[in-house]
């Protein structure tokens, strides 16, 4: 039991984003409290039983990189895990595992347990405590108020959340009792935006019950990617998938039944994600494919249970059961839970500045999926962003922002709170713009030095990562000294014109076809560089010849970044713009032009008549 | 917003002189002059600050939505006499809340109020440049907007290609199209023609705008100085029985069928002792090299002076004086002369008709970078290059094509093309 009644910051919700904000929070010297109805759920993963994957696992990389703990927690616990893209450039590798639950939860469990500064109390949030405009507690069931400087509330599908499943539905959430509505009626009168989505589950199968020998196996990678930079190695027992298709009978069972799903049957109205369809969508949408494929993931080593990736669904449970039979390898299995479709309210994420503030209450941060985004990465990655910056905000130092430029959690952050979401956002490599630096793997070079700068990252990794910096500075400053001819490289094999000029080793890891080992072969004295070192340098080698072009269009988004627009700027006073833009503008208040550009439906000569009207009060004055 | 005012038409005496005034506070700029503002269009006396009677004009008054600036605006027609409009300006640079206009201000302000994009400036700025029908023609291409049309049509067809490639990185796990790049392919080529046509037709629409170059080639005293009178009906060369009278180049323009060309009298080629002869064959042959379309004129069998070009056209000489021949032309007498007109307009007008929306250097220059940057993807794909680039290189090809209308580091291109406007337009 705690006897404060005091925090920096109090973290409301121990789910993914509520994790890394209380840790990111305590890091970086907040005293904090992480306030949850039972201490046993943190690190329970509610949803499929995977981390990572493209887009995603570059987050984690970078939580990773700033100390957070989800890649730590992912390599822990992983019992599958497979590069997507492999045969693709390394900036759009995404790093992705098959989580066993237990395992993840108990790594989790044990974290909590031994950071300092930060307090778990199992109790119940039932209201804010705010005054004009400003936070300044929570009120909970049992212990009654608290202060804090700062809240952090991660509240998930809570607002208004109601699951369905097939024309059944139950207000959901595990908040959905009485004491909440107060929270709910609290926010309520802060007036933000609102919006609704949906997302869907697909039924859970008892592995015991499917017929494994008749199916395809997808085995994980030899040579493992992990997710964290301290971590060496797997430390659970590797495991396969299997991969099944639906056929024509099973998309015939659905589409007799289609009346029946929550979605169809005008049960719902909320937006659904288009990158992840409920299987009743695919079968309408994509109505000439015979077939889909579905992924079987184990959800633990010890645990029966199996997530059947790809049919999530709505249906009645009665249908459920006949459409999995339908499917090959699973004609007699047992489910142990129906998939279910949940619908919620989020906060239109453009009421929040990029450290995740609510524009309108001070100390009030809002991260996960109460802002509208899908995933325990995005989840995780805006709790670290709140935690952090709540922590600095409280210490009186200027936050940290992340930008587009150096991060994808800077993309994310960007495009929330400019953009806004119409579906349930989730990462995705084609959303950052400067995606060859922004890759996974060189996600310690882009953030640990940044983040030791505003307290989030420790010594422990701080030091590792110094060293291995040093190590691959020299290693790079030693392969720059090298040269080697064409020719020499020519009769290697490499595909160069013989007679073109030497150049250095590194610039050879720059070309295409060329790998360290292949370095190794011409210049044997590089064997004694470790060979992640090499490979380091190989990703870093490829790029840079494209990244110095990319680096001039950052240095001209950043010139955008600059113009500001002042808060008080009058778009409705500005003429050429066309009403509905006036009001997005209005509504989303765009701090720069850069801001601006992303709003959607914005035009060049949109944005150009800002321009000049920014233009205008200087030449005013000029003039 | 200041209000600004200035002469919409030309200096000197005319039937009607314009002045606009544009901004929040034209309207009531006006009406001190006027007394009431007609809400379209309607007759009033105007009056200075000290009563007196200054003329009787058509007042036209616009509202934001309708303006050519996109603000509200008055147009003063006065009666074209260069003390009205004097004391009209005078009365108006009177009023605290007004100041005259910038040089291509009126533009400038219809850009930034999003009435009009960079392209569709330039084509105002070479509409009201127009002096051949040709010329009004293509610059109304792209006054339109034509070239913004196309542009956006490149646009949409190299996202498209990203799109595709896009789909392969960030789907990779899931039922995604089976093979992208033969549509990938497929795109790129689409507007790399495009690109080709265009990049093609804008060094002739400078031809339209600057106008074409003919040269009349010939050895000494073939007649072409006196071929040069005739055609454009006035002295223009000296000409004599004297072999190598014309030693310099002589340029005369004029109007054909609408299309603007330069004729150009050369001096004879032969080979001279004569120091300043010799430097005007070097001149005349350089200069035929450069021009558009030469007339050779010929005497005799002998072969032209330098190679003959596609397009280029033949003609003997002295057609009155020397033994008749279809191709004859002379000077003295106009002999062949409308059909050696009507040969170089139709040879003019095959060329001209490939010219499309593209009329400016800069517009070539984008259109080039971004063809060039097209040809590096398709090399890029042959080699196997991964998707990852590829998206990027197209993103660099999307960026030129934004540049043409504007869309990307507009401020340096705005002060240039502003400079080129002149006051009240």
């Amino acid at each position: 039991m705690f006897h404060v009644k005091h925090f920096d910051v109090v973290v409301v919700g121990g789910g993914h984003a509520g994790c890394e904000a209380a840790l990111a929070a305590a890091r970086a010297g907040a005293e904090t409290a992480l306030v949850t109805l039972r201490q046993s759920d943190l690190g329970v993963m509610s949803c499929n039983p995977a981390i990572g994957g493209l887009g995603k696992g570059h987050l984690v990389r970078e939580i990773d990189a700033l100390d957070g703990m989800m890649g730590r927690a992912a390599d822990a616990a992983g019992i599958q895990f497979r590069l997507l893209n492999r045969k693709k450039g390394p900036a759009v590798q995404g790093p992705r595992a098959q989580i066993d639950r237990a395992l993840y939860r108990a790594f989790v469990q044990k974290e909590f347990a031994n950071v300092i500064g930060l307090t778990v109390i199992e109790d119940e949030v039932v209201d804010l405590i705010e005054a004009s405009g400003q936070v300044s507690g929570v009120e909970l069931l049992k212990a009654g108020k608290i202060d804090a400087e700062a809240v952090v509330l991660t509240s998930g599908t809570f607002l208004r959340g109601v699951i369905h499943i097939g024309d059944v539905q139950r207000s959901g959430g595990r908040m959905g009792d009485r004491p909440s509505v107060r929270l709910a009626e609290r926010l309520d009168s802060f007036e933000f935006p609102l919006g609704r989505l949906k997302t869907g589950t697909p039924p859970r199968l008892d592995g015991r019950t499917i017929n494994w020998e008749i199916l395809d196996q997808q085995a994980g990678d030899d040579d493992p990617a992990l997710f964290s930079s301290l971590s060496t190695a797997p430390a659970a027992v590797q495991i396969s998938c299997g991969i099944t298709h639906t056929n024509e009978k099973t998309h015939a069972i659905i589409r007799e039944n289609l009346d029946r799903s929550a979605m169809y049957g005008g049960h719902i109205d909320g937006v659904g994600p288009r990158y992840c369809p409920s299987i009743e969508d695919k079968i309408v949408r994509f109505a000439d494919k015979t077939s889909h494929q579905v992924f079987l993931e184990p959800e633990g080593l010890t645990d029966p249970t199996v997530y059947p990736n790809g049919i999530s669904t709505s249906l009645p449970q009665d249908v459920q059961e006949d459409y999995v039979h339908s499917i090959v390898g699973l004609e007699e299995a047992k489910i142990t839970q129906p998939g279910y479709a949940i619908e919620y309210d989020y906060i239109d994420p453009r009421s929040l500045q990029p450290t995740l503030e609510t524009k309108s209450v001070k100390g009030l941060y809002l991260a996960g999926q109460i802002n509208g985004t899908t995933g325990y990465e995005e989840a995780g990655a805006q709790g670290l962003v709140a935690g952090l910056n709540a922590a600095l905000a409280f210490q009186g130092k200027s936050p940290a922002k992340f930008s587009r430029t150096t991060s994808y959690i800077g993309v994310m952050v960007d495009d929330l709170t400019t953009r806004g979401v119409s579906e349930p956002y989730r990462m995705f490599t084609s959303r950052a713009e400067f995606r060859l630096s922004l890759r996974a793997d060189n996600a310690d070079q882009r953030l640990t030095a940044w983040g030791r700068e505003y307290g989030v990252v420790g010594d422990q990794r701080w030091n590792a990562f110094s060293a291995y910096k040093e190590r691959l500075d020299g290693c790079k400053a030693a392969l720059e000294g090298e040269q080697i001819t064409a020719r020499e490289l020519s009769e290697a094999g490499v595909k160069v014109n013989p007679d073109s000029e030497k150049r250095s080793a590194y610039s050879v890891l720059s070309l295409i076809d060329v790998e360290p080992a292949h370095l190794l072969a011409l210049r044997p004295e590089f064997s004694d560089f470790e060979e992640r070192i090499l490979r380091q340098l190989k990703c870093d080698a490829l790029y840079e010849n494209y990244i110095v072009r990319q680096n001039r269009d950052i240095e001209a988004l950043q010139r955008d970044e600059n113009a500001k627009i002042p808060l008080d700027f009058d778009f409705e006073a500005v003429g050429g713009l066309s009403f509905e833009l006036k009001r997005k503008l209005q509504a989303t208040k765009p701090a720069t032009i850069a801001q601006a550009k992303k709003i959607d439906g914005m035009t060049p000569a949109a944005l150009m008549v800002v321009q000049a009207a920014l233009r205008r009060p200087a030449k005013d004055l000029a003039g | 917003m200041e209000t600004i005012f200035a002469r919409a038409t030309a200096n000197g005496r005319a039937g009607v002189a314009v002045i606009r005034i544009s901004g929040p506070r034209s309207f009531e700029a006006a009406e001190r002059l006027c007394c009431s503002l007609p809400t379209s269009r309607g007759v009033r006396k105007l009056f200075g600050a000290d009563g007196e009677l200054i003329d009787e004009c058509l007042v036209l008054s616009f509202p934001g939505s309708a303006s050519f600036t996109g603000e509200p605006t008055v147009e003063l027609h006065l009666h074209g006499s260069p003390a009205i409009v004097a004391a009209v300006l005078a009365e108006l640079s009177k009023q605290e809340v007004l100041r005259e206009a910038e040089p291509g201000e009126f533009t400038r302000r219809a850009l930034d109020n999003g009435k009009l994009d960079l392209a569709q400036v330039e084509g105002l700025a070479d509409l009201i440049d127009a002096e051949t029908e040709a010329q009004r023609r293509q610059a109304m291409r792209v006054f339109e907007g034509g070239l913004g049309a196309k542009a956006e049509e490149w646009r949409k067809a190299l996202i498209r290609a990203a799109a595709l490639l896009e789909a392969t990185i960030d789907f990779v796990d899931e039922d995604v199209p089976v093979d992208v790049y033969p549509e990938v392919k497929e795109l790129l080529l689409f507007v790399d023609a495009e690109l080709q046509d265009e990049i093609a037709g804008s060094y002739l629409a400078e031809r339209v705008r600057d106008g074409f170059e003919i040269a009349i080639v010939g050895r000494p005293n073939v007649g072409k100085s006196t071929l040069l009178n005739r055609l454009v009906k006035r002295d223009a060369a000296i000409t004599s029985d004297i072999a190598g009278t014309t030693r310099d180049v002589i340029e005369v323009n004029m109007d054909l069928d609408g299309l603007p060309v330069t004729f150009i009298d050369t001096a004879g080629i032969r080979t001279s002792d004569d120091t300043i002869e010799q430097l005007g064959i070097e001149r005349a042959l350089k200069r035929a090299d450069s021009s558009d379309v030469r007339i050779f004129i010929i005497e005799n069998n002998d072969l032209p002076e330098i190679d003959v070009r596609d397009g280029d056209i033949v003609r003997r000489a002295k057609a009155d004086i020397k033994f008749g021949d279809q191709r004859g032309i002379s000077g003295v007498t106009g002999e062949g002369l409308e059909e050696l007109l009507a040969e170089i307009s139709r040879t003019l007008a095959d060329r001209v008709s490939t010219v499309g929306v593209a009329i400016r250097e800069r517009h070539r220059i984008a259109m080039t970078r971004c063809s060039e940057q097209i040809a590096v993807v398709q090399k890029e794909i042959a080699s196997g290059v991964p998707a990852d680039l590829l998206a990027h290189q197209i993103q660099t090809a999307i960026r030129h094509v934004d540049s043409i209308v504007g869309r990307v580091d507009v401020e340096d291109l705005l002060d240039e093309i502003f400079g080129s406007f002149c006051i009240g337009k």
